[in-house]
C-alpha cells in the first residue's frame, strides 16, 4: 500500500517535471511557431542565476521564483529583439539561428562560469510515508507546476492581455489591421517563454549538477513533450506529459531507468505515427 | 576525362607543396634539436573532462620543469608538447599520430577515458612510439609497447567492498552503474568481490552519462531494502543522484561506497551534508600524509595557485609515469624505445606522493600502495591503506614475458 502511494506521488512528480521543462518552449512553440533550440540554455541560464544569487546572499525560494525567471525573461526579449524578430515564418531559419545561440550561450556560460559542476543543495528534507522516505522537494515542486499552469491558463482565457495574445497567435494579420502591436506581443511572448525556461532551470538546479552543458539533457524531452502533445499549449503539454511522464516512470519502476527511456522514445514514436498533429491535433481541439 | 586531370593535377601540385613546405622546417629543426628530448602529453583541457585532465597536463608540466632544472635527462634538456584532444576521440589519433610521425618524441603521456586510450594505443605501436595510460580504468590492456601506471579493480575494489560490508556491517548491496564499458565492467567486479565476501547483490542498475532524475531508482531502492549502495556513477549529471539521495533524506538511513566519487572532485562539489560519509578507493588521495605528498603538494601550490584543484589518482599517477619513464631512460643510458621497455621491465619502481609504484614486468601495469577514504567536508579522510597491490586481473589474463607480442585488451571474463 505504502508502495502503491509512493510510485503514484512518482509518477506525479515526473509529469509535473515534464511539464516544468517543456512549457516555456511550449509557449514559445505554440504561440509563434518558432522552434526555439536554445531552450536547454535558458534552462541553463535559470540554474545559473539561482547559483549566482544564492552566493550573493539571496534566499533561496526568493532566486528561484523571483530572480531567475525575471533574468532569464530580460535575456528573452533581448534575444527576441536581435535575432528572432528578423526570422519569423521562416522556421529553418529560427532553427539554424537559435541552434547557434545555443552553442553561443554555452560557450559563453563556459567562458564566464568555467566548465565546473556547481550546485546548490535541496531545501526542505524528506518526508516519510509508511515504511518510504521522499523528498519534500519534489512535492513542493508539483504544487509550483500546478500554480503556474493555472495561472498562465487564467491569463491567457480572462485576461485582455491573453485575449491579445490568442488573437495575434491565430491571425497576426487580422490582429494587426485592429490596431494591435504584434512585434510587442511576439517580443513579450517570447520573454514569457524564456521567463518560464528560467524558472525550470532554477527549480531542477537543487536536484542536478549545474554545468553549462545541462541544457542538453533536457531540450531532446522538451521537444518530444512539445511536439507530441501538439498546437494546443497548454492541454497538448498537461496530456503529453501525463501519458510519457506516466509511461517512463512505471517502466523504470518494473524495469531498468534504460528501458524507462527507452519507453518514453519509443511510446512518442508510436504516439506521432498515429496522431501526427500530437494529441490536440485530434482530441480536446478546442482547448488552450 | 577533364575533370580527372584537374584532380590529379590538384593532387600532385598538393603533395609536391606539401612535401617542400615539409622538409624544409623538419631538416633545420632536427639540426638544432639535436640537444633536447621530446616528449608528448595529450589530455583533455577543454571539453567534458576538462576537471580530470588539466590537473594531469599541470602535473606533468611541473614535473619537465623540475626535471629541466635539475639539468635534464642524460645531460639534455626535456622538451614537453601539450596537446589538447579537446574531450574528442578523434584529435586522440590525430595527435598521437602527429606526436610520433611529426615531432618524433621519445614517449607519450596520454589518455583519459578508454576509448581514447584504444584510439591511440594501435597507433602509437604501429609507429614504435612508447606509451604510457596515467588513469585507473578496468583493467585488461596487455601491450609491450603500453605501461598503464592507475590502478585497477583488483587493486580498489577488492579492498574497498569487505571494508565497507564490515564498517556498515551489512551484507546486501545495491549497485548504480553508469552504462558504458567502465561502468559494466566494474559492476562485474563489484559482484564478484561481494560474493567472494560472502554477500550478495540486490540489485545492478545501469544509467545513461545525460540522466539526471533519480527519482523513481530512489524508491526502487527503499522497496529493495539493501544494506549498501556502491555507485558506479560517471560525470556531471550523476552527481543529481547525491543530491537526490541526501534530500530524500535515504542517507542517513542507508551508507554508500564509491568507486568514482571524488575522481572529478565530486566531494568538492556536493555539500558536506550530501557527500560526507562516502567511502571510496584509490591509488592516492590529496590527503595522503606522507612527508613526500605534503612536499609534492606544497610544490604543486606554489607553481599552480592556492586554488589548484585538489589532485586526484590521475594526476598523480602522471608524476609516477613520468618519473618511471625518466628513470628507464637514465638506467638505459637513452631514449631508444626498446632498450628503455627493457629497462623498465627490471622491476623499476618509484616511491613517489602517492607511495610506491613498481613496474609488473608481466603486465606492465602498477603494483601500488591503494588507499580507503571516507568524504568528510568536502576532503577525504583516510581510513587504511594497503601496501603493493598487484595488478591481478590483468595478471590473470596477460603475461608479456612468455607472449611479448600480444597486443589487445582483454574482457577479463569475471566469474560471478
Amino acid at each position: 500500500m505504502d508502495l502503491a502511494v509512493v510510485v503514484l506521488l512518482q509518477v506525479i512528480a515526473a509529469v509535473a517535471s515534464l511539464v516544468l521543462i517543456s512549457i516555456g518552449l511550449a509557449v514559445i512553440f505554440g504561440m509563434m511557431r518558432v522552434i526555439n533550440l536554445a531552450h536547454g540554455e535558458f534552462i541553463m541560464l535559470g540554474a545559473y542565476a539561482v547559483i549566482y544569487a544564492t552566493r550573493w546572499g539571496v534566499n533561496l525560494w526568493v532566486a528561484m521564483l523571483v530572480v531567475a525567471p525575471i533574468v532569464v525573461g530580460l535575456i528573452g526579449v533581448v534575444v527576441e529583439r536581435t535575432v528572432i524578430r528578423f526570422l519569423y515564418g521562416r522556421m529553418i531559419d529560427t532553427m539554424l539561428a537559435t541552434w547557434g545561440l545555443s552553442l553561443l550561450l554555452i560557450g559563453a556560460a563556459t567562458m564566464i562560469f568555467g566548465n565546473v559542476t556547481a550546485g546548490v543543495s535541496a531545501p526542505l528534507g524528506g518526508v516519510t510515508i509508511g515504511e518510504y522516505q521522499t523528498s519534500l522537494y519534489e512535492l513542493v515542486i508539483v504544487a509550483i507546476v500546478t500554480a503556474v499552469v493555472l495561472a498562465l491558463m487564467a491569463v491567457l482565457r480572462f485576461t485582455q492581455a491573453g485575449l491579445i495574445a490568442r488573437a495575434t497567435m491565430q491571425n497576426p494579420a487580422m490582429a494587426a489591421s485592429l490596431g494591435i502591436d504584434t512585434s510587442k506581443v511576439y517580443a513579450v511572448t517570447f520573454g514569457a517563454g524564456a521567463a518560464l525556461s528560467g524558472l525550470a532551470g532554477a527549480l531542477i538546479s537543487p536536484l542536478s549538477g549545474v554545468v553549462p552543458t545541462m541544457g542538453v539533457a533536457y531540450v531532446a524531452k522538451a521537444f518530444i513533450t512539445v511536439i507530441s502533445g501538439g498546437a494546443a499549449i497548454i492541454t497538448g503539454t498537461l496530456s503529453a506529459s501525463t501519458l510519457l511522464g506516466s509511461l517512463n516512470t512505471l517502466a523504470t519502476f518494473v524495469a531498468t531507468p534504460v528501458i524507462g527511456e527507452v519507453t518514453l522514445l519509443f511510446a512518442a514514436i508510436v504516439l506521432l505515427r498515429i496522431l501526427p498533429q500530437g494529441i490536440t491535433g485530434k482530441f480536446f481541439r478546442r482547448a488552450l | 576525362m577533364s575533370s580527372m586531370l584537374e584532380r590529379r593535377k590538384v593532387l600532385k601540385a598538393a603533395v609536391a607543396g606539401a612535401a617542400t613546405a615539409a622538409t624544409g622546417p623538419w631538416f633545420i629543426k632536427d639540426l638544432y634539436a639535436a640537444d633536447e628530448i621530446k616528449i608528448a602529453g595529450i589530455h583533455d583541457a577543454s571539453g567534458g573532462l576538462d576537471l580530470l585532465g588539466r590537473p594531469m597536463i599541470d602535473v606533468l608540466t611541473m614535473a619537465v620543469e623540475e626535471a629541466n632544472a635539475a639539468g635534464g635527462l642524460l645531460g639534455k634538456q626535456i622538451k614537453l608538447i601539450n596537446y589538447d584532444a579537446q574531450s574528442n576521440i578523434q584529435y586522440y589519433t590525430q595527435y598521437a599520430t602527429q606526436a610520433a610521425t611529426k615531432d618524433k618524441v621519445a614517449v607519450v603521456h596520454a589518455g583519459i577515458t578508454s576509448a581514447s586510450r584504444e584510439a591511440i594505443r594501435p597507433v602509437l605501436k604501429r609507429f614504435n612510439t612508447l606509451y604510457f595510460y596515467n588513469t585507473l580504468y578496468e583493467g585488461g590492456v596487455c601491450d609491450r609497447n603500453c605501461f598503464c601506471t592507475g590502478s585497477t579493480p583488483a587493486q580498489t575494489v577488492e579492498k574497498l567492498i569487505p571494508y565497507a560490508m564490515k564498517k556498515f556491517n551489512g551484507k546486501k548491496i545495491y549497485v548504480l552503474a553508469a552504462d558504458y564499458n567502465y561502468g559494466q565492467i566494474t559492476s562485474k567486479w563489484v559482484k564478484k568481490y561481494t560474493q567472494d565476501d560472502g554477500g550478495s547483490i540486490v540489485a545492478i542498475d545501469f544509467f545513461p552519462l545525460d540522466v539526471t532524475d533519480f527519482g523513481p531508482t530512489i524508491k526502487k531502492i527503499q522497496a529493495a531494502k539493501p544494506d549498501i549502495i556502491m555507485s558506479v556513477l560517471v560525470g556531471g549529471s550523476h552527481i543529481s543522484f547525491y543530491r537526490q539521495w541526501a534530500a530524500s533524506g535515504m542517507k542517513k538511513q542507508i551508507p554508500m561506497a564509491s568507486t568514482t566519487f571524488g575522481l572529478g572532485n565530486e566531494h568538492v562539489v556536493v555539500s558536506p551534508e550530501e557527500g560526507n560519509g562516502i567511502l571510496a578507493s584509490y591509488a592516492y588521495f590529496h590527503e595522503v600524509a606522507s612527508p613526500a605528498n605534503t612536499e609534492f603538494i606544497k610544490r604543486y601550490q606554489k607553481r599552480f595557485g592556492d586554488k589548484a584543484a585538489p589532485l586526484t589518482e590521475v594526476a598523480a599517477m602522471t608524476w609516477h609515469g613520468f618519473q618511471l619513464w625518466a628513470q628507464g631512460v637514465k638506467k638505459a643510458g637513452t631514449v631508444d624505445r626498446m632498450k628503455v621497455i627493457e629497462a623498465l621491465e627490471g622491476g623499476m619502481s618509484y616511491e613517489g606522493p602517492a607511495g610506491k609504484s613498481t613496474i609488473d614486468s608481466a603486465t606492465h601495469h602498477d603494483i601500488l600502495d591503494v588507499y580507503i577514504g571516507e568524504a568528510e567536508n568536502k576532503k577525504f579522510k583516510l581510513l587504511q591503506s594497503f601496501s603493493q597491490q598487484k595488478p591481478a586481473d590483468t595478471a590473470a589474463v596477460c603475461d608479456l614475458k612468455k607472449n611479448p607480442n600480444d597486443n589487445q585488451q582483454y574482457i577479463i571474463d569475471v566469474k560471478v
